[in-house]
């Protein structure tokens, strides 16, 4: 007999010989390796959401004031005729000294104001921000003047800490920018109701502020910057992505010409980002005059960083479409150009649209090239258009990681969570759009 | 074809947006320069677009000499209108100023910076002289006569009445205005002071040693940080032996976790510096082109306003933030009223 167990000896098929044992073994061990390997990601991933997260959430949660302002006519309106125009001339000092005295009045009458407190030290629990928000609401309103009206004011930053567990009493101590008292007075008027704490609109719609006034500080005027240059992007990278991969994939012919520039955008999407900005400094501040800081810039520039990161993707979507299908269309007489525009292209749009939202994600996420470019600066008045200065998400995140009061590390964390929605947004997206739309062969 | 169209025009569009269709005039003043300067500048463009109809100025940071060197590269809408600075401009940039047809500078002096020494709040307590300092950081230093390559690793060996805590310093990287600063007033000054200088002139000539005196240790002790202080104050957190160098606005914002050194006896604050017992300061200043005012609207507004008493003065924000105010303050307003160039 010379059946196939017989040269192995005497084993059984049931119990594994020592060969199989140590391929077995080397297969778990693979696997487990493997295993490792994702555990380690996901901790990775874990650690990074929980330590944003953590830092973040709070900063969509905001302390405000709310307490009965009187509006004195002699001090905020000298002229006495409620135009607008001359009212502006009362600054924000003089609207902080009405602040000031309004509140020191209401806490004192709600009985909360801790013992030997001085009224100097009460107003310190207001934002500076607050004259700023008083002084808007009575210009866009004048009739108020003269009037009581119920105010809500962002609270000072280290009273919002406290309430966030930033500040603590033994700190406060130590601290320059606040006392002990103030600690107490918000607490006693969370009591009372003068003193509550809401979600945080601000943070997204308001524009960028100093350092003396982190509570204020919002990313409207990033996420506006942010969508303007998506806008440039989109409207460019769009169709010369396009007509670039349409061409080369379906028209081009098969030289060496062609082989180079293949090489070269297959290069090019692999340079660093900040080689981008230089070009763009270079060529579009320098030789062309445009604008500092402006959107179309950072948009043209991510344009030519993104381009060559469409090309690829809508390449290989190209390619993806089965020739027969061309076959097809040319047997019945059709010319090449309705060939590619009548059945390749659409059939290949799922993937490009997904590699151009995949393209623009990564856009949206960079920083580098805008560094260059004068996008890295503190931008308060609200962009009307593509040639007025704006800031960026990430260059947003970026710059308040610099600023010295500790405040402003929930802000950046909090900047880090908007930028991580709209991304996962965007892939979201992709996803749907590559779901829905894209057909196998 | 609607995709062919659709193409071709937003191709016609981004041309025709990109090809130089941009010819307004800007709006709003445009800063550059130091990002030590940075804070109060986005404080007093903050109030200025609060109470003015002008927009808010737009600032940039990166550093004094990119911002000078902006500046310097010509006159027009697309240059920044001022320069802030941490150091005084040097002659070569003036040059290359004047070589871009830069030539009227107006140079505001807005007060001064103090430098402090800081390390964890619950570590020990330090009392330093710059003398200190010279020698714990010291590449080399003279011991009996002999130059040898510096010994010391703890503060007590520096000087007995420090307490015994390891040698850790944080100082700010030499692309910092601040290092010029903590070189000059810090080392050298206690080079000087500790009759260094003069033993390493013994041993060889004056400007070999004050060479010497101004070579920082690479062991490892000395760690220079080319970051911002938020992450000399993280080395700090991560490490408590360290001491690191600060502006004193930015210790002023981190009391809570932050204990200062006092310098030759003195604790710095807005009054020891401003009346000059605290010896770690430096003048900080901005410089604008004189060619704008009338240009750029609001720009003479802005400056007026930045120097002003509501402003620059004891009591102003500006003050309460940690910015030294200039006695002076008066002949700056006065200069920037009349224009005056240098």
């Amino acid at each position: 007999m010379s059946d196939i167990s017989s040269h192995r000896g005497s084993s059984s098929l049931l119990v594994a010989d020592a060969r199989t044992k140590r391929r077995n073994a080397a297969e778990a061990r693979f696997r487990s390796y493997g295993v490792a390997a994702i555990a380690i990601a996901l901790i990775a991933l874990v650690t990074l959401l929980i330590s944003i997260f953590g830092n973040g959430a709070s900063a969509f949660r905001q302390t405000f004031v709310t307490v009965p302002i009187t509006l004195p006519a002699e001090t905020l309106d000298p002229s006495g005729n409620r135009d607008p125009a001359e009212m502006a001339k009362v600054t924000t000092i003089g609207y902080g000294n009405v602040l000031k005295a309004g509140v020191t009045a209401a806490v004192r009458e709600a009985g909360v104001v801790p013992e030997g407190m001085a009224d100097s030290d009460i107003a310190g629990i207001l934002s500076q921000e607050a004259p700023a928000q008083l002084r808007a609401m009575v210009l866009e309103n004048p009739e108020l003047i003269g009037t009581t009206v119920e105010t809500h004011v962002l609270a000072h930053g280290r009273i919002d800490g406290f309430f966030k567990g930033r500040v603590t009493m033994e700190s406060a101590q130590r601290d320059s920018n606040v006392t002990p008292e103030r600690l107490q007075l918000a607490q006693a008027m969370t009591e009372k109701g003068l003193m509550s704490s809401g979600f945080n609109w601000g943070f997204v719609t308001m524009p960028d502020a100093s350092d003396q006034r982190p509570e204020a500080a919002g990313l409207g005027v990033a996420i506006l910057g942010s969508l303007f240059m998506m806008f440039v992007v989109v409207l460019l990278s769009l169709p010369i992505g396009v007509a670039a991969s349409v061409y080369l994939e379906e028209f081009a012919p098969k030289n060496r010409w062609t082989d180079v520039i293949e090489v070269n955008i297959s290069n090019l999407a692999a340079v660093p980002s900040i080689v981008f900005g230089i070009l763009g400094l270079a060529i579009f501040i320098n030789f062309a005059h445009l604008p500092q800081s402006a959107p179309i810039v950072g948009g043209l520039v991510l344009t030519l960083m993104t381009l060559p990161r469409i090309i690829i993707p809508a390449r290989a979507a190209l390619r993806a479409v089965p020739p027969s299908i061309r076959d097809a269309a040319l047997g019945v007489g059709a010319s090449r150009m309705q060939t590619v525009f009548h059945h390749v292209l659409p059939l290949a749009a799922p993937g490009i649209l997904t590699g151009m939202i995949i393209g623009l994600a990564q856009a949206l996420g960079e920083t580098a090239p805008l560094l260059l470019i004068g996008m890295v600066a503190f931008v308060r008045d609200y962009p009307g258009g593509l040639f007025d200065p704006a800031s960026a998400l990430p260059v947003q995140v970026y710059n308040w990681t610099q600023r010295s009061d500790p405040a402003f590390v929930e802000r950046a964390s909090g900047a880090i969570i908007v930028l991580l929605v709209f991304l996962i947004c965007m892939n979201a997206i992709a996803i749907i759009l590559r779901r829905r739309f894209e057909r196998r062969w | 074809m609607s995709v062919m169209k659709l193409t071709a025009s937003a191709l016609a569009v981004a041309a025709a947006t990109a090809s130089g269709a941009y010819a307004q005039a800007r709006g709003q003043i445009q800063v550059a320069g130091s990002s030590t300067v940075l804070p109060y500048s986005t404080i007093v463009a903050e109030a200025f677009g609060e109470n003015f109809d002008f927009p808010t100025p737009v600032i940039q940071s990166g550093g004094s000499s990119a911002g000078l060197q902006q500046f310097c590269q010509g006159i027009g809408e697309n240059t920044p209108d001022i320069a802030n600075s941490s150091r005084l401009i040097r002659d070569s940039e003036i040059e290359s100023c004047a070589a871009n047809g830069v030539t009227d500078i107006m140079a505001v002096q807005i007060g001064y910076d103090g430098i402090v020494f800081a390390s964890d709040v619950n570590g020990n307590e330090f009392a330093f002289t710059p003398a200190d300092w010279y020698k714990a950081l010291a590449a080399q230093v003279v011991v009996d006569g002999a130059l040898v390559a510096n010994p010391y690793n703890t503060w007590n060996e520096v000087n007995p009445d420090l307490p015994e805590q390891p040698i850790l310093a944080f100082i700010p990287g030499t692309k910092h205005g601040t290092r010029e600063v903590f070189a000059e007033k810090v080392i050298l000054a206690g080079c000087e002071e500790s009759g260094a200088l003069e033993a390493l002139t013994a041993l060889s000539d004056e400007d070999t040693a004050e060479e010497q005196c101004g070579a920082i240790r690479t062991d490892g002790k000395s760690v220079d940080i080319d970051g911002d202080y938020t992450e000399t104050l993280a080395r700090i957190q991560s490490d408590k032996n360290g001491i690191g160098v600060f502006g004193l606005s930015f210790y002023e914002n981190n009391t809570n976790v932050l204990r200062v050194a006092t310098m030759s006896g003195v604790e710095p604050s807005t009054e020891s510096i401003a009346s000059g017992e605290y010896p770690v300061s430096r003048p900080l200043q901005f410089y604008v082109k004189k060619a704008h005012i009338g240009v750029i609207p609001g720009l003479k507004e802005f400056v007026e306003f930045f120097v002003s008493d509501d402003i620059a003065g004891p009591n102003g924000p500006l003050s309460a933030y940690g910015l030294v105010s200039d006695p002076e303050l008066a002949a700056t307003q006065a200069a920037v009223a009349a224009e005056e160039t240098m």
